[in-house]
């Protein structure tokens, strides 16, 4: 029997590979963690052991005092984590640029390391450093400033402040790759020109850097608050996966994660898996709309 | 890609596909069941153990091919979920640790061991009572046997203690008078009472649970988080915290390993297994100096152990096997005793207890006879019942503990507020 494949299927086949695995590893999970928020079960008693109770657990996971309370300290790391970062990101990328010629790949490279390091050995790394009596850190507060030691990790007021330090640190060189990539797509002809206008650096920095940097901002921006919003790694590991005292470092990620595998509520953890889409959702649509474009088109 | 070549690969496919789908018609499913590897998924320390005894048990029956699956702790409870949930990749034998037994036994996941193709109810006298009744679901039925159990003990600093010309009577009178010495114990040597108020908490709240009750539920599914035992609990550790007694190290964590190899912990509530711990890697230049006494106040807990059963939907073919072999890992005499010399696994076997390695002085523990002490400890251990929201109440507990001790919240203010919280989940 002569087998051939009618030419008609081939693209069907050739782009088949990626639409199986994208319908094994990425549909099903979504479809079947929605109909799982429609769900009661004890994942030990097997799949048949669910039971649909429509709304339910939408209703319980928003008057769980434990979301909200999540949901505050996801919102506190992101900004704390989130803002600094392109504070600082954006000024070193122009400083970069501007300054180190062709050393400057050396640079961003030692700022992009920690980025592409294991989260394990950043969270021992750290949890050596904000050791309470052996750490690091205290011996330094301590020799400039004669502070007390803190107790990083068992406050509940110091350890959010620890774990947006990791976050700041581990992401900011990410950040200004970016803005290098997109500081090299500005023309020099539009510095040479402000320069011959009488323009200075800080002018040419905001009326040439900024707006040309602006697509890269919002994109930045854009992936600062999704990556806010889903934070795990970080907090998960310095904590030991609890959150820390008054699970002031539990982020709503770490807590839908404790509801399914730690408190066996797979319910209740997928119902908040979807408010959470529809906060991100909200949250990335409100970005956008800040960073729109609001001249007014001829 | 001419015709010539494309012929003999496409050939090949077939015959590679044809002979893996003639291979799978000519094995019936229940040869291939028995010809797969007998499976036993475990976590650290419990896998060494399995792994020695599947080296005779082979010897035994060379017609079976077994096996140990190791994860890490907290991975392997991860994977068992996942794999009760799907009833996929099960293993035949899974161990589980006491905190997860609980939880895995309110489900329907875990074979009925009472039954009579098992018969488990007749080894029922074979353990410490507390272990095998820890080992039944709501219906009564056994769903696990009890390999090893953590007594609980109060080691403490003989050597800081005599600096304070203190007794372990002193600590272990009462809960007062323990947090009394801790005052003398801070004053005269600038130890620390105890790692963290949490550990204080938790004993006083198991100590004081009614027997056959659960910790934070009643039998009626109720939280009892206003109850006395609660109240005196927060008292006690609003006062240890407040009176600097606690080092507010969490166990296991760099900070907690460091005061205990400085002598900065003057004592620790913990199993028995703690000894083992302590003398191999937390901190083995302070031997000699510690000794266990009971709990105070005649408090008897466990702290750990190791449960071995069988997924209800494993394979059929294998469960006799995986029986017989569980009966080897919880009913050898043996076997137990040797995974209690080469791993600290007390044994929950009442036979095992019996051996003169009992009555044999500990060298870390200053040639004290402690393992009669854990023996008697074990005996006395009264049944807790555990609640699917077990592990949620524990740690809503521990967050109003620590809002009362950061914030000042009151303490009925904060133990109210636990118990709306768990009233909110009691019944999901």
């Amino acid at each position: 029997m002569n087998f051939r494949i009618p030419a008609a299927w081939a693209p069907y086949i050739l782009v088949s590979p990626f639409l199986i695995l994208f319908a094994v590893f990425g549909l099903f999970p979504l479809l079947f963690s929605l109909w799982l928020a429609f769900q009661s079960w004890e994942p030990t008693s097997g799949l048949d052991a669910m039971k649909f109770v429509g709304l339910d657990n939408f209703v319980f996971a928003l008057t769980d005092g434990w979301f909200w309370k999540s949901l505050r300290n996801t919102l506190w790391l992101a900004v704390a984590s989130g803002v600094p970062q392109h504070l600082v990101a954006l000024p070193l990328a122009v400083f970069l640029h501007q300054g180190f010629g062709r050393w400057r790949g050396l640079f961003s490279g030692a700022y992009f390391l920690p980025y592409i390091t294991s989260t394990v050995a950043i969270a021992m790394l750290f949890g050596s450093l904000f050791s309470t009596d052996y750490g690091l850190v205290n011996q330094a507060l301590h020799a400039m400033f004669g502070t007390e030691n803190i107790n990083w990790m068992r406050s509940p007021e110091a350890i959010k402040p620890a774990v947006a330090i990791v976050v700041f640190w581990r992401y900011v060189g990410f950040n200004l790759v970016l803005y290098l990539a997109a500081l090299q797509t500005i023309p020099r002809d539009l510095y040479q020109a402000a320069t011959l206008d009488g323009a200075g650096p800080w002018q040419q920095f905001l009326r040439i850097t900024l707006p040309g940097l602006k697509p890269m901002i919002l994109f930045g921006v854009t992936l600062s608050v999704i990556g806010g919003l889903q934070l795990f790694e970080e907090p998960f590991i310095l904590t030991n996966g609890k959150g820390g005292a008054d699970q002031a470092a539990m982020t709503v990620g770490m807590y839908l994660y404790r509801l399914a595998f730690d408190f066996s509520d797979f319910g209740g953890a997928s119902a908040l898996a979807w408010i959470m889409f529809g906060v991100i959702a909200a949250l990335t649509w409100l970005t956008n709309k800040a960073f729109a474009d609001r001249r007014v088109q001829p | 890609m001419s015709s010539s070549t494309a012929l003999p690969r496409r050939h090949l496919l077939a015959a590679a596909f044809g002979g893996a789908f003639s291979g799978a018609a000519t094995v019936s499913p229940a040869a291939q069941a028995a010809q797969a590897p007998l499976t036993v998924a475990a976590f650290p320390l419990v896998d060494v153990i399995a792994k020695d005894l599947l080296k005779g048990w082979q010897q035994r029956h060379p017609e079976v091919r077994a096996h140990v699956i190791s994860r890490q702790y907290d991975d392997h409870h991860t994977a068992m979920t996942t794999a009760l949930s799907t009833s996929g990749h099960l293993p035949d034998v899974i161990a589980l640790e006491t905190s997860y037994l609980g939880r895995f036994s309110l489900g329907t996941g875990l074979e009925d061991l009472s039954a009579p193709a098992f018969g488990a109810e007749r080894f029922r006298g074979s353990f410490v009572p507390f272990a095998i009744d820890t080992a039944r679901n709501r219906q009564g039925a056994i769903v696990a046997l009890p390999s090893d159990i953590g007594p609980g003990s109060l080691f403490y600093r003989a050597d800081l203690l005599g600096q304070a010309g203190l007794k372990e009577a002193d600590l272990t009178r009462s809960w007062e008078s323990y947090v009394e010495a801790g005052i003398q114990l801070k004053a005269r040597t600038g130890a620390y009472l105890i790692g963290d108020v949490r550990l204080l908490k938790d004993i006083i709240v198991r100590g004081g649970t009614p027997a056959g009750e659960g910790q934070f539920f009643d039998n009626q599914q109720r939280p009892q988080i206003t109850s006395p035992r609660f109240v005196r609990a927060f008292e006690l550790a609003k006062k240890v915290r407040q009176l600097g007694l606690d080092a507010r190290v969490e166990v296991w964590q760099n900070d907690w390993a460091e005061m205990l190899k400085r002598g900065r912990l003057a004592t620790e509530m913990s199993g028995g297994w703690m000894a083992g711990q302590m003398a191999n890697w937390v901190a083995p230049g302070t031997a000699g100096k510690w000794r266990v006494a009971q709990l105070p106040e005649n408090t008897y807990c466990s702290y750990g152990g190791t449960y071995y059963a069988i997924p209800r939907r494993s394979a059929p073919e294998r469960k006799q096997l995986a029986w017989q072999l569980i009966q080897e890992l919880t009913l050898d005499r043996q076997r137990q005793l040797d995974a209690f010399r080469s791993q600290d696994a007390f044994p929950a076997l009442l036979a095992a207890q019996e051996d003169v390695f009992f009555d044999q002085p500990v060298p870390f523990l200053g040639g004290q006879k402690a393992r009669q002490l854990w023996r008697d400890a074990a005996r006395r251990i009264p049944v807790v019942k555990m609640h699917k929201q077990h592990k949620f109440a524990d740690e809503v507990i521990n967050a109003e503990l620590d809002n009362v001790l950061e914030y000042g919240k009151p303490i009925p203010q904060a133990l109210q507020d636990a118990q709306a919280l768990l009233v909110h989940r009691a019944n999901r």
